[in-house]
């Protein structure tokens, strides 16, 4: 099948890539682009672990076409961090020990990073049901939502 | 007071042992820059990919590869006859058999590989799979593990007919696999038969998957000028790796370097050694350039490590007060199609006879049958140390359904069957040393930290509204470490495991492990290690784990046995390393080795304010000037061969309420006290029993491959296979007491399996105590909703009120 | 894991769409793609051509008119959530949407896929069927509206036409003396139910003036329990008659079973979400 051009904004950045028209978000990212902080855990849209910011909306890029993601504007872990350091989030979960094997943790900041847009000050219960589309295996969740609380209340401090 | 402050302050700042750092692996996870086996891309990388059986039991009449060779892209489709010519068709096992690599005219279980496509990319493979043309002929299927030893039940393994020398004892049955006895049979049935009371109890323990987030996979790069093959895998054992791969392909290990960068959880499902990584390794020195296979989710439940499985009978013959005389355990072992156990070569059930726990039991039994069946092979340590989970829960659960035949309260009843402290070491009658613990003080804290008769008095208002609520409780002793090489191996190798300690002339630290982290945090714990034996900030401590170029051999992580054996090994080597630098330091100081102290970070002498030397100073001088006959440098190497396995223990207790409408469980509270010995970074330690609290909690409530009569794996998804998110994850609460291993040098003992194993018979205990008014004395896992609410329909519970 | 080829053809409008399901033979349309691409990467489904609707944005949108909501078929999961006019005229959708799959899928899964996908599984079609929805198509003729009542014939079968786009979905605003009710059973989140159902009440004064009980992924499609509304119309209801409805809606359950449950299960489910949105649905009728 002919590859196709798609461009897209990617953590600041306009690029380019050629696809196929079956070609997964999670691949073109991971495979053409080289960013590989973008996991795939499960490939069904049940783990999380793809997660990206498209368009200002948290999804899971196994589950999108990058035909789709043609004209977007995309984040992933990479572009979370600035000239000024980590991100509150990326901070929170090392202050926290929010991560152990990291496999989750791209997946897991970049919608704590939405959710946190979505509900700048939510209780803990908030936060479980907004970080329910990822899992972990690792930390049983616990410090993960505390890091979570504790980004939140940098942010709100900043 | 004023240097002791300071002391204190230059104490602080090494941030050893016992404090809570933060980890240094965090930085890379968080910015995305871990590199794990799939993040790995090489010039001219070719991908891999399996054509997996439908069928459970079949025979492969034809395999034709002719519409996937003539897919562009396409490079390669190997079968069983393209491997027969290396001999490489079949792979020998951990555990003494032998697996198909690819399936050699038949296949034994659903989803077992056939052949493998290598192609340009992952997308060309995935077409090429669906056109390779396999003709089969079904053959009938074995899955229950009780029926397997039936006179007319169907051979599975045509290979081992007539065979029935096995690795482990003789076998009875082609489809035997071995029988495994622990104890004494005759004194053990004598106890039973003079007994005031016995109680007897079956259960079965389901079939599940460790499910990391990250599945299987590797990068095989055979250079073929300079005949040297590097493996990218995911491993929890790469030196073991390496001398598989040097026996299989004939390779001398110096050519060969296996590398487990950066592993995405593993518990278990990364020890073995899969078809995908023998053929990729093939196809590579084959084609000559680097192979990459990665399985997919579906193929890592299906295929890659399942765990438990075991079909166990409980018995304890006591005498009225409840005071324990003998235990006896059967067990029905289902090993799926090949024996692919990943336990010490001479335990095929692995340290199942630990079954006796935290009791005071004069004399025990335990008799193991493994057996074949049309299921994937495995039977793997699913964050457990080589099925303590399995012994841990027949001991528990037999435990439990005692209390509730004399009418004493479980947690009573556990009081007068502990081990008392003062018995330690103790030596239990299936012929372990249990090094050191304190059970009764550790239960009474946290009954007292729950308010435990405050709940019993809750229970009893509860029940007479007709509401069902639960209180589980597990004592359990875990075994971990594994472990000495008089009785521990793998392929013959001790499971010793080493470190290597080297520090700088500026006193820095480059030190490398046999270990491998996966999660666990090794580069900033043995940094604490070694802070606190040299003197050195663990922040100027580097940790190396897993290239096999450059570590020393160690037989890796799994089991708990990182801290208990290669975080000994570090203190041992840091200690060798210090004992050169006080020499050095007397040399400088120009005063007899005796005559020093040590003192956080330095050497001083002995009633002489301000002759010191600091460990820094030590170090430059370990490069300039020795004592005479020395030779220079400051480094060492510890190979350590544990004297024990070492044997943490908890209490965990769960609190729960069940909604008889629906099933549904509400875990209202669950408290965890742990005793690892020494705790070497307590937020770490924490963390690691939240997510072994939260894995057990998902064995319990919902984990299993269930099988319809055809060998079908009916749940292999995550949505049908139960990993719990955020909302359904209860939240947990630790506590802990600290009682060293005495034979251990930093008194550690392990932790990171302590949660799974102890929680999930607790969880047992919990749903079964929920009904234990109604004579319920046990309920198999996993206690889903739908399972709960059929004990509440089968009881006439769910009439509306 | 990996789709099989496909060319994808992305619709500028309703117009062009419909076209382009005429142009290209046994094509799909792409909506929110979480149920539609995961049953292509296990090539349970391989349409050779995919029309991608995301770009369309008549088909996108909440609007109130008179007593009417209208839904944009491709309006996504979370936009029902955040929508005011739904919090406020059609509270049923927002918590039905809610406890749809994860935050995640949400973003992409819209109520038009998820009613005209066709699995038993899928949440809005009973919610449909609660609310007496009345669904817009579109097709090469032009426009016709269809009761929600009747659309679902079966699993993966329902009364979309060839060429047909589901437009729009209207359903009436909550007036004073009408209650919602939703109850969900599911094992995970992220999973599809074991059961559900919505449950629409109009009181008059007491007595029960209508009554509408849907259910979710108890049947080969989502249905009506109208035995169980019948037990129920033109009474005032009290807990007896509720259980005697739930026991009714035990009866119409026709479940198929799964790692979710056996009939017996899921079937007691059935019932079990029906009581409970009942009662929840009165007690919001009666303000």
């Amino acid at each position: 099948m002919a590859k196709q051009h798609v461009s897209f904004n990617l953590n600041g950045k306009q690029v380019d890539a050629l696809v196929e028209p079956r070609e997964l978000l999670v691949h073109t990212i991971r495979e053409t682009l080289s960013l590989t902080g973008t996991h795939i855990g499960c490939e069904s849209s049940h783990c999380g672990a793809c997660t990206v910011d498209l368009d200002g909306k948290s999804v899971k890029s196994c589950t999108v076409l990058s035909m789709q993601a043609d004209g977007s504007e995309l984040k992933t872990v990479e572009g979370l961090a600035d000239a000024e350091g980590l991100h509150a989030v990326q901070q929170a979960f090392i202050q926290e020990h929010g991560l152990q094997c990291g496999f989750c943790t791209p997946g897991m900041l970049i919608r704590a990073y939405r959710f946190l847009q979505e509900n700048p000050n939510p209780t803990e219960e908030e936060i479980r049901w907004g970080m329910s589309g990822n899992l972990c295996r690792c930390t049983g969740y616990q410090n993960i939502v505390k890091a979570v609380q504790t980004a939140a209340q940098t942010l709100q401090q900043a | 007071m004023e240097q002791t402050a300071e002391v204190q302050d230059r104490e602080d700042s090494l941030k050893g042992v016992g404090c809570s750092r933060k980890r240094k692996e965090d930085a890379r996870f968080v910015q995305g820059t871990g590199r794990y086996t799939d993040d790995f891309k090489f010039p001219g990388m070719l991908f891999a990919d399996m054509v997996r059986s439908p069928y459970a039991h079949a025979r492969i009449k034809s395999i034709n590869k002719e519409k996937a060779l003539a897919l562009p892209g396409v490079h390669a489709v190997l079968t069983a006859d393209d491997l027969k010519p290396l001999n490489l068709h079949w792979m020998p096992t951990l555990a003494g058999d032998v697996q198909a690599v690819l399936a050699d005219e038949k296949v034994h279980f659903q989803y077992q590989e056939v052949a493998v496509v290598i192609a340009d990319d992952r997308y060309i493979a995935a077409d090429a799979i669906e056109l390779v043309e396999v003709e089969y002929e079904e053959l009938e299927v074995l899955v229950d593990a009780h029926r397997a030893m039936d006179s007319d039940a169907p051979v599975l393994r045509e290979d081992l007919v007539g065979k029935m020398d096995g690795a482990h004892s003789k076998r009875v049955h082609d489809n035997h696999i071995f029988n495994w006895q622990a104890g004494d049979k005759e004194a053990t049935d004598r106890v039973f038969e003079q007994a005031e009371v016995t109680v007897k109890q079956d259960m079965y323990y389901p079939r599940v998957h460790p499910c990391p987030m990250e599945t299987c996979g590797c990068v095989a790069s055979f250079d073929k000028i300079n005949e040297h093959l590097t493996v990218h895998i995911t491993s929890q054992a790469p030196h073991v790796v390496r001398t598989v791969v040097s026996m299989l392909s004939g390779i001398p290990e110096s050519k060969i370097r296996i590398i487990s960068p950066d592993i995405g959880g593993g518990f278990g499902n990364k020890v073995g050694i899969y078809p995908g990584y023998v053929v990729s390794i093939v196809a590579s020195i084959v084609l000559g350039v680097p192979v990459k296979w990665v399985e997919d989710r579906m193929e890592n439940i299906s295929t890659t490590a399942f765990a438990r499985d075991y079909h166990m009978t409980g018995e304890i013959a006591a005498d009225k007060e409840g005071r324990i005389k003998a235990l006896r355990v059967n067990v029905l072992a289902d090993h799926g199609a090949f024996d692919a156990c990943a336990d010490p070569s001479k335990f095929p059930a692995g340290l199942m006879h630990i079954c006796t726990g935290s009791y005071d039991v004069p004399v025990a039994h335990l008799n193991v049958d493994g057996v074949y069946t049309n299921k994937a092979p495995g039977g793997v340590a699913y964050r457990c140390s080589f099925r303590v989970t399995e012994a841990v829960y027949v001991i528990e659960r037999t435990m439990d359904v005692l209390a509730q035949k004399l009418g004493i309260d479980k947690a009573e009843l556990r009081r007068r069957n502990f081990v008392k402290v003062e018995q330690f070491p103790y030596k239990t009658c299936l012929g372990w040393e249990l090094d050191s613990g304190d059970y009764h003080t550790a239960l009474e804290k946290v009954l007292n930290a729950v308010d435990y008769d405050a709940l019993r008095k809750e229970q009893q208002e509860k029940r007479a509204q007709g509401e069902l609520m639960g209180i589980g409780l597990c004592t359990f002793t875990e075994i971990v470490g594994a472990g000495p090489s008089r009785n521990c191996d793998i392929l013959g190798v001790g499971m010793f495991d080493s470190a290597e300690i080297r520090v700088h002339p500026t006193g820095s630290v480059m030190a490398r492990m046999g270990t491998i982290t996966q999660g666990q945090g090794h580069q900033t714990t043995y940094a604490q290690i070694i802070a606190s034996e040299l003197g050195i900030s663990s922040d100027e401590i580097s940790i190396e784990e897993g290239d096999t170029d450059t570590a020393p051999y160690g037989l890796g992580t799994y089991g708990s046995r990182s801290t208990p054996v290669g975080g000994a090994a570090t203190a041992v080597a840091a200690r060798k390393i210090r004992a050169k630098a006080q020499k050095i330091a007397a040399h400088l100081l120009e005063v007899s080795e005796n005559d020093l102290e040590w003192e956080v970070d330095r050497f001083k002498v002995k009633g002489v304010p301000g002759q010191e030397k600091t460990m820094k100073e030590v170090a430059w001088a370990a490069y300039n000037n020795v004592p005479e006959g020395m030779e220079p440098g400051l480094e060492a190497v510890d190979y350590y061969d544990p004297p024990n396995f070492t044997y943490p223990f908890g209490i965990y207790l769960c609190v729960l309420d069940i909604d008889k409408r629906t099933g549904e469980t509400t875990v209202r509270r669950f408290y965890a006290l742990d005793d690892c010995g020494t705790r070497i970074n307590p937020m770490i330690i924490e963390g690691q029993i939240h997510g072994g609290l939260t894995e057990g909690f998902a064995v319990a409530m919902g984990q299993e491959m269930p099988f319809d009569e055809q060998g079908n794996l009916l749940g292999n998804t995550l949505m049908d296979y139960f990993v719990p998110t955020f909302v359904e994850t209860p939240h947990w609460e630790t506590d802990y007491t600290v009682t060293p291993s005495p034979h251990h040098p930093l008194g550690a003992k392990g932790v990171a399996e302590s949660p799974h194993v102890g929680s999930i018979p607790c969880f047992t205990s919990a749903i079964v105590d929920a009904f234990a008014h109604l004579d319920v004395t046990h309920m198999d896992m996993p206690h889903s909703a739908w399972r709960v609410w059929q004990k509440v329909h089968e009881l006439g519970l769910d009439t509306p009120a | 894991m990996i789709p099989s080829e496909f060319e994808y053809h992305k619709a500028t409008s309703i117009q062009d769409a419909i076209a382009q399901l005429g142009a290209h033979e046994d094509s799909k349309l792409l909506a929110g793609g979480h149920s539609l691409l995961p049953m292509m990467k296990l090539r349970f489904a391989e349409p050779p051509h995919l029309i991608d609707i995301n770009g369309i944005e008549e088909l996108r949108g909440i609007r109130l008119e008179g007593d009417t909501i209208c839904i944009g078929a491709m309006t996504t999961e979370n936009e029902l959530i955040e929508s005011e006019i739904l919090q406020q005229h059609c509270p049923l959708l927002v918590e039905a949407a809610r406890l749809v799959a994860d935050p995640q899928v949400r973003n992409r899964g819209t109520i038009g896929g998820d009613v005209a996908h066709g699995d038993p599984g899928n949440d809005h079609p009973a919610v449909m069927l609660a609310l007496d929805a009345t669904l817009v198509l579109h097709g090469p003729d032009g426009e016709r509206q269809q009761s929600a009542n009747g659309f679902f014939l079966g699993t993966y079968w329902n009364d979309l036409q060839e060429q047909e786009i589901l437009v729009e979905l209207r359903v009436p605003v909550i007036k004073k003396g009408v209650g919602h009710g939703y109850s969900k059973l599911k094992r995970k989140t992220g999973d599809y139910a074991v059961a559900g159902s919505p449950v629409v009440i109009e009181l008059d004064g007491d007595v029960c003036r209508d009554i509408r009980i849907a259910l979710t992924n108890v049947a080969p499609m989502a249905i009506r329990a109208e035995a169980a509304e019948n037990i129920l119309r033109g009474k005032v209801i009290d807990d007896a008659l509720i259980e005697q409805a739930a026991a009714e809606v035990l009866a119409v359950c026709d479940p198929a079973e799964d790692l979710r449950g056996d009939v017996l299960y899921k079937s007691h489910m059935g019932a079990e979400m029906a009581r409970r949105s009942i009662r929840a649905a009165l007690q919001q009728a009666r303000g």
